[in-house]
């Protein structure tokens, strides 16, 4: 490393089908926040099959230079192959920190990243704060009924941002460098690869909404979910659901919230019917905003929740869609 | 073939989770342990891939002596044998995957499988950091299996839908919840495994690369306010949400 260059944090901006994820925005836009308190460079770095034409968008976000890595093979994800570009490009800059998103690519991508570099990585981070020159990391363990501040000691330091969590902030840069690099992948690279996506129907994420529409048992059948997915369709939202429905086969288990489903932050989580076992409240409770609407008084879910209604769900729940379509309408 | 299940023993979902003295652990009295719900996946999942196949299943799980009850689960569902690498001190995912490395190059399975995350410190790094370490390719958040010779056909979670992924063998598959239903032990299952072996070993001793500085609970909530009783409080919940809140 030459002695005047500053240090690095490369910030990996995930897109997928040529778009970038919301959290390739934030978590530019957190590694910009490090880099301002440490006085370092962000580098923000792109690979795909042909995504040159997007890498200026991420750059606005607070990245001086983005790095491209385009290869016909790499518009599917591959564990072995995107792991492989990602640990070089960190060599080549000598980065000392390296930021990912916590999503699924992100979370795949980390450990071997983390073994290929001799790198500590702290998974799933809700804040990042710099202390003395380092960085300490926040995050919650056993579904968030507890948090941990971690170090790491190695060299090389990993962390991956759990999505919906940090500010995608607005555009703060007008232009960046642009640098195409390559990456020499032989076959034996792509050891593991995605040969096909599918998309379940056009149906939001509970992972990546910003507004979730759960039910519980309360609703009494898998009929009457309905009325959820009414409601969250009003409301551009995903629908969830808590382990008893989805064990009880009333939905998928992509929709389960909780510790052994989705752990989700988003800005409001509206809970029906849902009365809130300890382990649907770990996966909910760092929701911006909770209503929660349930008939018995006493369920746990009120105590987290910041707006209740103590009634009937099949009568509020409609009652709330149309209200909602009246104001939406006007 | 050669089936090896990587399992973790913890605190189960409904513990509630309270600060130990070191100010970095949980208070672990009183706390009723169990199998990872993910990893309960992994062991089914071998069971069926022998039952199909044949072979052998081994199960393995580094900490202390409190694993013993994790594995005899496991015994009891059907695995063959047991391992437990004893080590009763903290360490980081780095720490722990190189002693169950160490173990699985030993082994050298066909394939390696285990939970997409363990449901203590939810880290979602094991099966990844393993299978660099061997050079295996992996799949994680897996509710689809199938093996056509020498090659997996993997279907994994992602936002919003699903990859099918293709892989060769050995392999690291990480189970999530939806990849089969795990069989509850039978009775005679129970029996057998008392009498199955757990062979003991102490780990490796191995560095660990990311350090706990303290626990804490999350800070606890303000009571929120119930805004009415039936029908005529929608008004003023969206009024909330779109006033106060402003989230709509």
């Amino acid at each position: 490393m030459r002695e005047n260059d500053s240090m690095k944090i490369l910030a990996f901006a995930e897109q997928r089908n040529n778009r970038f994820k919301k959290t390739a925005f934030e978590v530019v836009r957190a590694a910009r926040t490090i880099a301002d308190q440490l006085s370092m460079e962000v580098v923000a770095l792109v690979v795909g099959e042909d995504v040159s034409s997007i890498a200026p968008e991420i750059g606005a976000h607070g990245a001086a230079r983005v790095i491209v890595v385009e290869d016909s093979r790499l518009g599917f994800y591959s564990t072995t192959a995107y792991s492989k570009v990602v640990a070089e490009i960190v060599r080549q800059e000598s980065a000392e920190l390296v930021f990912l998103p916590a999503s699924s690519m992100g979370k795949d991508l980390s450990p071997r990243i983390s073994v290929k570099l001799d790198a500590g990585l702290a998974t799933d981070c809700i804040a990042l704060r710099a202390e003395n020159g380092a960085i300490i990391a926040t995050r919650p363990v056993y579904a968030g009924k507890g948090l941990i501040d971690v170090r790491i000691t190695s060299q090389i330091k990993i962390f991956s941002l759990r999505p919906n969590v940090f500010s995608t902030g607005s555009p703060v840069r007008l232009s960046c460098q642009i640098e195409k690099r390559n990456v020499a992948l032989t076959d034996d690279d792509f050891g593991a690869a995605a040969i096909e996506t599918t998309s379940s129907s056009g149906r939001k994420d509970v992972a990546e909404a910003d507004i979730i529409v759960s039910g519980g048992r309360g609703l009494k059948g898998p009929e009457h979910f309905s009325m959820i997915e009414e409601l969250a369709s009003t409301l551009n939202a995903a629908v969830g659901a808590s382990r008893a429905v989805v064990d009880a086969g009333w939905r998928p288990h992509e929709e389960q919230v909780g510790q052994t489903g989705k752990t989700v932050s988003p800005s409001l989580y509206i809970a029906v019917g849902i009365s809130g076992a300890v382990q649907h409240l770990a996966g909910m409770s760092s929701s911006k905003y909770i209503v929660a609407i349930n008939k018995d008084k006493d369920a746990p879910i009120f105590s987290i929740a910041d707006y209740g209604i103590v009634g009937d769900a099949f009568e509020i729940v409609p009652a709330l869609t149309k209200e909602l379509k009246r104001i939406k309408d006007a | 073939m050669r089936i090896l299940v990587f399992v973790n023993h913890v605190p189960d979902t409904e513990t509630k989770v309270k600060v130990a003295a070191d100010g970095k652990t949980i208070e672990k009295a009183g706390v009723n342990f169990m199998l990872s719900p993910y990893d309960e996946y992994a062991v089914e999942e071998g069971l069926r891939l022998r039952e199909k196949f044949s072979g052998e299943v081994v199960v393995i799980s580094l900490g202390d002596d409190a694993h013993k009850e994790t594995l005899r689960k496991a015994l009891a569902m059907g695995c063959d044998k047991a391992i437990l690498l004893k080590d009763a001190s903290e360490r980081d995912s780095f720490a722990v995957a190189r002693s169950l490395a160490n173990y699985t190059k030993e082994y050298s399975p066909d394939i390696v499988l285990c939970g997409k995350q363990s449901i203590d410190y939810d880290d979602a790094q094991i099966g990844g950091l393993v299978a660099e370490m061997l050079g295996m390719p992996s799949v994680a958040v897996v509710v689809k299996l199938e093996i056509q010779g020498r090659m997996v056909v993997a279907e994994r979670e992602i936002e919003g839908g699903h990859e099918i992924v293709h892989a060769k063998l050995p392999a690291v598959i990480m189970a999530q919840k939806g990849l089969n239903q795990p069989r509850y032990p039978s009775l005679r299952g129970i029996m057998d495994a008392k009498r199955k072996p757990i062979e003991e070993r102490t780990a490796d001793r191995v560095e660990s690369k990311v350090e706990v500085i303290s626990l804490k609970k999350p800070a606890p909530k303000a009571p929120g306010k119930v805004v009415g009783t039936d029908t005529s409080a929608v008004g003023e919940l969206v009024r909330l949400l779109r006033e106060e809140a402003k989230v709509i």
